[in-house]
């Protein structure tokens, strides 16, 4: 009996997607709505605040400009990686998937010092709720970088030997990786105005 | 038609040598659409059944307030910080309660119909050899079965379990015992699971119909499911929000639901900074509870559809009127959630708003509920036990959507809110609703399941017994609610007002007891028939759709050779077959 | 996408370096415009728009999002007014 499930490497002919492509994105649905009910849980506490200091009276701006152009640089390099492997290029592939994991470690080394001063000055997520949400916001996009740097690892070292035999459904694998990656990107495109700026 | 991979390889999926496969991953880590939906099915009953007896305990307290429990063996069972010598104390009524309804509703029905009978019937009636990811199909389930575990180990934490209600409303959630943090954890599992399972579902319904099965050719069963997982997938995720700054107030005191100056037990709460709102907490639980109770009913619908076209041996009634309702249903789910909080002082603008709403969105429920009462005119009626269950649905089912008017409409919600009418409203269409369908689906599809077919004298005798005894337990709540005897009370006869209310409890509780004798029918006949029932074959009850082709039951893979469709789901009495169905797959003439 | 030619891959290209340059100049530009201490509104709104046009482009261009198959634009369509809906919602309480 044929008991193999289509449309995993090859696009569904009316839909035009593959099965990890349209999951990747319903996935990536379901985060907007989490970082949706964050930011909306920032909107009403903001607002209903009779005072909010500015951000950049309280946290690094500095830094985080640094951490902002690292994420978006990993997002080049995700994308370079996947562009590579189009290209059937194995070895470029892997000098930019790895470039992105080193900037996505970057982001968090700069992450846990803007953090440890935080704590050395005894600013902490109980002092009140502008710490409340910058540590509660950013602990959670930082915990999508994690999850991010050990997808990416596994298909720069383990999940790569899928290359030699299913290499579209490698490419796919990279791709959906890649999306999530830049949704990554996407949510500190807005943490870092909204929390720092502003 | 696109190609598959044409290899030996499998993608971690229905590769094809299931029968080397060692008993642990054939049956326990089994990466099968129909393993794992009677997983599903099969937890999702215990659980049903446990929360069931967390509701038989505090019946007992309500009937016989104050009362030892009248059998010494139960009352054994329970240590000091819960009864007295047999005498409930508050704190574990309060426990019994959160836990009745979380249990139920996201480890009980949700389980049961989703995971249950979605993972199960879904590819099987659009053809496919399994769902989209398998192996994420496994994880979805194992995830649930931690968040059960936990949510089960809650009860033996000091301080017992969670008891804030399965609303889990701030601030007391936030200074309550270490069960609620336990709560809030498997909660988390519980929504992770959701949420893969519900993009397997999407992924698999958009992607893998079977030649010839267009959008409005498929089962409603299969519509109320993508349905479903579109508000599982979109809806839950706030939820997980919520539950991520309720553990941030508990476990890093931080202050998103506490507002400032708060107090409790007469003194100003100590290591908090103040600041925060519990409407938040409301806000975003509600933002998922409301499409949840959707969640809760559309597979009900989708059930019941399918008995009723395959017993009236005719095709539904506007069938495609059902198909824009329940997507109009879905998407309007999703924006009248603040009618759980009217009375928060949150405003008339507000509430006016939900209120509209929310009175916009009965309209595709009474369509659905009226297109599967019209589609029984003219029938010939097969009063088979699916049939009866799914009969009963609709007039329960009417009961409790008419009895959410009131409660949708701002001004009588006023008087209604917080007490047992709302408790009256909700049980009835989970209840006699949702729960009736989820057994016309067991007694339907359990041949298909285990090539068996169930005991029908054992079937009427569980379907009449629980229909009177659980209108006995729900009914008497509309005039408990109308006389204002509040919800989630340990001792609800404390107000004068109540007190002449106090027979119903016995009434109800009674009929509570007697309804939970009335499953042993059911449990008896289930164990039965696996082992002994008649053997059934591939289609018993005559019906069109494609899980009806499959073997029963079906093997790993589902089908000899990939179906084709030719028409629609429900041809039955069709003018060009000679006999009075035509399955949807077969291309001559039946 | 095995689909995508070699020309179509190496056009992509040229297009990231492009969109490379303009995410890392809104960045200063965003960085440089929260100097000026815009009275909060107004900074609100110059920080959104900023955001979301730096946000538009990661997803059209790195996330292939331009021309993208149409069940996915839908189902995006459909969060983002959901997502809308969740954000202002809540905070109305006001009126």
């Amino acid at each position: 009996m044929d008991a193999t499930i289509h449309h995993i490497s090859k696009p569904h002919p009316v839909t035009g997607v593959t099965n990890s492509k349209l999951g990747t994105w319903l996935f990536l649905a379901s985060e907007v709505m989490l970082f949706g009910s964050l930011f909306s849980a920032y909107v009403l506490i903001r607002t209903g605040s009779p005072s909010w200091p500015h951000g950049w009276t309280l946290l690094n701006v500095p830094l985080a400009t640094l951490n902002t152009l690292i994420l978006i640089t990993s997002s080049v390099t995700m994308v370079m990686a996947w562009a590579s492997l189009a290209l059937k290029d194995l070895g470029k592939y892997r000098l930019y998937m790895g470039s992105t994991v080193l900037l996505g470690l970057g982001f968090l080394v700069v992450k846990s010092f803007e953090y440890g001063s935080k704590f050395a000055h005894h600013h902490y997520p109980a002092t009140d709720t502008f710490y409340a949400t910058y540590f509660t916001l950013t602990g959670l996009h930082g915990l999508h970088v994690i999850g991010g740097i050990v997808l990416n690892t596994y298909l720069l070292f383990p999940g790569s030997a899928l290359w030699k035999k299913e290499p579209d459904q490698f490419l796919g694998r990279v791709e959906a990786a890649g999306l999530y990656w830049h949704f990554v990107d996407l949510v500190w495109i807005f943490l870092f105005p909204v929390l720092y700026l502003l | 038609m696109s190609q598959t991979n044409g290899h030996s390889h499998p993608h971690g999926a229905a590769g094809h040598d299931s029968h080397e496969l060692p008993f642990w991953r054939k049956y326990i880590f089994s990466v099968d659409h129909k393993v794992i939906g009677i997983q599903y099915a099969v937890t999702g009953l215990l659980f049903l059944f446990f929360g069931f007896c967390l509701m038989m305990l505090m019946r007992w307290q309500l009937a016989y307030p104050g009362q030892p429990l009248p059998v010494p063996f139960l009352a054994n069972l329970f240590n000091e910080t819960q009864m007295i010598s047999g005498i409930m104390l508050p704190e574990f009524y309060n426990q019994l309660g959160a836990m009745h309804g979380t249990i139920m509703i996201f480890l009980g029905v949700v389980p049961l119909a989703v995971g249950g009978f979605g993972n199960f019937v879904v590819p099987l009636q659009i053809g496919a050899p399994d769902m989209a990811f398998p192996k994420l199909n496994m994880m979805s389930y194992w995830l649930y079965f931690i968040g059960g575990i936990l949510m089960l180990a809650s009860f033996f934490v000091p301080g017992g379990t969670a008891q804030s209600g399965w609303t889990s409303y701030p601030p007391l959630s936030v200074i309550a015992s270490s069960g609620q943090t336990w709560w809030l954890v498997g909660m988390a599992f519980l929504i992770n699971s959701s949420l893969l399972g519900s993009i397997n579902f999407i992924t698999t319904i958009v992607q893998l119909r079977a030649p010839g099965l267009s959008f409005f050719r498929l089962p409603f069963f299969v519509w109320a499911q993508f349905v479903t997982s579109f508000l599982l997938l979109l809806a839950f995720p706030p939820l997980m929000g919520a539950a991520v700054l309720q553990l941030m107030d508990r476990l890093a005191h931080t202050s998103f639901f506490l507002p400032t100056g708060l107090v409790v037990n007469g003194a100003p709460i100590a290591g908090y900074s103040g600041g925060g709102n519990p409407l938040l907490w409301q806000h975003l639980f509600w933002f998922l509870a409301h499409p949840e109770v959707y969640v809760l009913i559309l597979p009900a619908m989708g059930i019941v559809a399918e008995v009723i076209a395959n017993n009236t041996r005719k095709p539904l009634y506007g069938y495609k009127a059902l198909i824009y309702s329940v997507v109009f249903l879905g998407f309007m789910s999703f924006i009248v959630w603040a009618h759980h909080m009217y009375l928060t002082g949150m405003g008339t603008g507000m509430s006016a708003f939900f209120q509209v709403t929310t009175m916009i969105i009965s309209i595709p429920s009474v369509i659905i509920l009226t297109t599967m009462i019209l589609s029984l005119w003219g029938g010939a009626i097969r009063f088979t036990v699916p049939m009866l269950f799914a009969l009963a649905f609709l007039p329960m089912f009417g009961i409790g959507g008419l009895t959410g008017l009131p409660l949708g409409l701002n001004a009588s919600d006023i008087h209604l809110h917080d007490t047992y009418y709302v408790i009256g409203h909700f049980h009835y269409v989970v209840a006699p609703g949702t729960i009736f369908a989820l057994f016309a689906g067991v007694y339907y599809w359990f041949p298909k399941a285990t090539g068996r077919q169930m005991v029908g004298w054992l079937g009427k005798l569980h379907f009449w017994p629980s229909l009177i005894f659980i209108n006995g337990v729900f009914m008497p709540m509309f005039i408990q609610g109308m006389a204002g005897v509040q919800r989630r009370l340990y001792d609800p006869m404390q107000y004068a007002h109540a007190q002449p209310t106090q027979v119903l409890n016995v009434v109800m509780s009674v009929s509570a007891w007697l309804l939970g004798l009335a499953q042993i029918p059911f449990i008896v006949n289930f164990f039965y028939s696996i082992f002994w029932g008649r053997k059934a074959d591939q289609n018993p009850w005559q019906a069109t759709t494609l899980e009806w082709t499959a073997p029963s039951p079906p093997p790993h893979g589902n089908f000899t050779s990939e179906p084709v469709v030719y028409r629609g789901p429900y041809e039955y009495a069709s003018p060009d077959s000679k006999s009075d169905f035509w399955p949807q797959a077969m291309k001559e003439k039946n | 996408m095995s689909g995508l030619t070699h020309e179509e891959v190496k056009h992509h290209v040229a297009v990231y370096i492009r969109v490379f340059a303009a995410l890392m100049a809104l960045t200063v530009v965003t960085v440089g415009v929260s100097y000026l201490h815009l009275p909060l509104a107004l900074a609100i709104f110059v920080a959104l728009v900023i955001a979301t046009l730096k946000a538009g482009l990661v997803a059209a261009f790195f996330m292939h999002l331009s021309g993208e198959k149409r069940i996915i634009l839908a189902a995006l369509l459909l969060t983002v007014f959901f997502f809308i809906f969740l954000l202002i919602f809540p905070s109305l309480h006001a009126l």
